[in-house]
């Protein structure tokens, strides 16, 4: 599962990175090491606060104990696990 | 004190919005700017603090970054300097790695890394005030040795743990540090960096035990999509509202001030040159935009306030998609935000975007967001020609008229942006991934200091290129004299009367008197200049006689030139230092050219169209 299919108010642990349909971007090595820096890291626990108007995008999470803001296209090479309940509402 | 020692020099690293820059001015006693969010520093500073030793420290503040692996030019600017590969200038003898106590996890990681470059560091853990308030407790002496390096706690804005601070230089400093083994670290070396921080963490911070609930509270307002976006323009909407009708009475009071002075010159200085001088080119002149300070005093109130409470991050977010849409990097919602002071800072702030392209489409199109130096011309335009009336029951008309050009300025920005990306590139878009600061009660200190330094750059710019300005339009509106046996005003025959005349058949399309296209000249240096130029055209012709410029211009123009005059305002670019300035930023003159012929263009034609359809609905 990844970050970007979850919707508002999801909780989870990150699993990992593949970043590997990013490649038209900044490339994956890069993407995935700036992911890591920004505290993406394994076992890192998470839930999806808000998300953006438009396309439900970008989403607001709280990571550990800080919160991120980012694009769904980013989070989708952030590999995730349940404890998760999926885009409810 | 000896000058022939050099100072030790030391470098304040850390994450964005650690409190670094706050650090640095309670150190150096500078006054750099401060704000909760990500990125305000761009550039490297530099300061000079003694030690209780009697050292003499050079304290460098650097752009804040995650790591040492530079992508945008901001973090280029730290990794360079920490690494000492800047040209004629060695590493800093002392890492000082400042962190923000609450929020560790990263900052433990880049303090490994730090540590790999074999300087000796320290570590600051700042916004100590803050974790003690959550009750976060920190194992001071365990953390010093599971990292190897001392540790001192610091609140910055309370110039609090500075001592002991300078006390570790004195400590650290003449020690030599090892060879630098640093290198980019690959994703598992990251991996295993995060891990053995997140087991520092583990073993010697415990959490909160009164965990900060108002982030997470306000956060499910402010960041929700509706409700988040309505508040946002209602606090805007509300600052517009605010810089006209809390400013008039204080601005009625500084007009008045200018206009006893002007009576006193009259009274004290006899008929001629110098009165003339003194009345029309100074006091009309530089007076004419000096009034506009309360206005630009309580735009910044409120701009700040937004900034220290930490709602910047959260409207990049709240905009991100429709900034996604123009084909703008998420990022440069900072320096769109910054060019609402100055497109100055907003074209340097530019620099946190990584890639070339969005950098530039950025500094493009930074100018178009609405400076503080149009409030000036804005006011004057539209205090004398639309009506100060109620409308809806609630909004005053004039801040509606003000909001509607920011909104125009935004606007244009966003499509103009839009077309570059359509025309001359399409790269991807780059990641957008910020981090949304904890909300912090506004330190009055902070703000009160910020406006206040605000307040200083406009009087200073008043008072310098402004006040030389008005010296060159007076002497350009005064001579040659009239000859004699002429009949109209003596300004028709001077150099500015002849100038203007000249290039009026330019602007007669879009309604501009040669009046207006004298103002225009000495705005290309700064756009209050106008005002003023405008003040002392009219004051020079003997037109404004007991009334205000306002006044004046009211029965002088029609409304269609004067709305032109705006829209042109809204484009134009009036800045030569802003082009100077992106030309340094864009290391050529092709992207000042291409801005300065694309905002001409769109301002000719912005008011073409006003002047026209105003003409014809006024009949
Ligand atoms: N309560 C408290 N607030 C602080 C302290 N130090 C800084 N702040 C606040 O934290 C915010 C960020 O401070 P800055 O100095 O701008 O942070 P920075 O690390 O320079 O940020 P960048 O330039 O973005 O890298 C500001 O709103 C400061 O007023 C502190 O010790 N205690």
């Amino acid at each position: 599962m990844r970050l970007s299919n979850l919707g508002k108010g999801a909780t989870g642990v990150v699993k990992g990175i593949d970043a590997s349909a990013q490649d038209d971007s900044i490339g994956v090595g890069e993407l995935e090491r700036r992911l890591l820096e920004m505290g993406f890291v394994e076992g890192a626990r998470f839930q999806v606060l808000h998300e953006g108007l438009i396309g439900r995008d970008p989403i607001a999470i709280k990571l550990d104990d800080m919160r991120v803001a980012l694009r769904r296209r980013e989070a989708q090479a952030i590999l995730v696990e349940p404890p998760v309940k999926l885009a409810a509402e | 004190m000896s000058d022939t020692i050099l100072p030790t020099r030391i470098a304040l690293v850390g994450n964005p919005n650690s409190g670094k820059t706050a650090l640095f001015n309670a150190l150096t006693g500078a006054r750099q700017k401060v704000a909760n969010y990500p990125g305000v520093t761009v550039e490297r500073k530099e300061g000079m603090v003694s030690t209780p030793g009697g050292r003499r420290v050079s304290v460098l503040d650097l752009p804040g970054t995650y790591s040492l692996r530079a992508r945008s030019p901001d973090e280029v600017v730290t990794r360079d300097v920490v690494l000492g590969h800047l040209a004629g200038e060695a590493s800093p003898e002392i890492i000082v790695c400042v962190a923000d106590s609450t929020n560790l996890r990263l900052v433990l990681r880049l303090a490994l890394e730090l540590k790999k470059v074999g300087r000796p560091m320290m570590l600051a853990l700042n916004m100590y005030d803050i974790a003690e308030r959550q009750g976060i407790r920190i194992d001071i002496e365990g953390l010093s040795k599971a990292l190897g390096v001392p540790v001192v706690t610091t609140v910055a804005v309370r110039k609090r743990g500075l001592d002991l601070l300078l006390q570790q230089v004195d400590l650290l400093a003449g020690n030599a540090g090892q060879a630098g083994t640093w290198h980019e670290p690959s994703a598992s070396e990251i991996r295993e960096a995060h891990r053995e921080a997140e087991r520092i963490l583990r073993d010697y911070v415990k959490p909160p035990l009164r965990p900060d609930t108002w982030t997470g509270r306000l956060d499910g307002v402010l960041l929700h999509p509706v409700a988040g976006t309505i508040i946002l323009m209602a606090i805007l909407f509300l600052m517009f509202q605010a810089v006209f009708t809390w400013a008039t009475p204080l601005m009625d009071l500084i007009d008045e001030g200018f206009t006893q002075l002007g009576a006193l010159v009259a009274q004290y200085v006899p008929e001629g040159l110098l009165q003339s001088f003194i009345s029309d080119g100074l006091i009309a002149g530089v007076g004419s935009v000096v009034v506009f300070l309360p206005q630009i005093l309580i735009l910044f109130f409120f701009i700040i306030l937004l900034e220290d409470f930490g709602c910047v991050a959260r409207a990049a977010f709240l905009m991100d998609r429709l900034m996604g849409v123009a084909g703008l990097h998420g990022r440069a919602f900072i320096p769109l935000l910054s060019s609402f002071a100055c497109a100055i800072p907003g074209v340097m702030a530019a620099r946190v975007i990584d890639n070339k392209r969005d950098r530039i489409t950025t500094i493009l199109v930074a100018p178009l967001t609405t400076c503080s130096a149009r409030i000036p011309v804005y006011t004057l335009i539209i205090a004398a020609f639309i009506p100060d009336r109620q409308v809806w029951g609630f909004a005053n008309l004039q801040g509606l008229v003000m909001f509607g050009l920011y909104a125009a300025g935004i606007s244009s920005a966003l499509i103009v942006a839009f077309i570059v990306r359509k025309l001359l590139w399409r790269s991807a878009s780059e990641p957008f991934l910020i981090e949304l600061p904890a909300y912090k009660m506004p330190d009055p200190k902070n703000v009160l200091r910020g406006v206040y330094t605000r307040g200083q750059v406009f009087l200073r710019r008043a008072g310098t290129t402004i006040l030389s300005l008005m010296v060159l339009v007076w002497f350009l509106s005064t001579f040659p004299n009239a000859p004699a046996g002429a009949t109209g005003p003596a300004i028709d025959y001077s150099f500015a009367g002849m100038l203007g005349r000249f290039l009026h058949p330019l602007f007669a399309p879009i309604g501009f008197s040669w009046q207006m296209v004298v103002a225009l000249i000495p705005g290309m240096a700064a756009r209050e200049v106008a005002v003023g130029a405008l003040g002392t055209v009219y004051a020079v012709s003997g037109e404004i006689g007991e009334g205000t410029l306002g006044a004046t211009l009211a029965a002088q123009w029609p409304l269609a030139a004067a709305l032109s005059f705006l829209a042109w305002y809204v484009f134009a670019p009036q800045c030569l230092s802003t082009l100077a300035v992106v030309r340094r930023e864009t290391g050529g003159w092709l992207w000042p050219s291409v801005m300065f012929g694309y905002m001409m263009a769109l301002a000719y034609i912005a008011s073409y169209i006003t002047f026209h359809i105003a003409s014809a609905w006024a009949g």
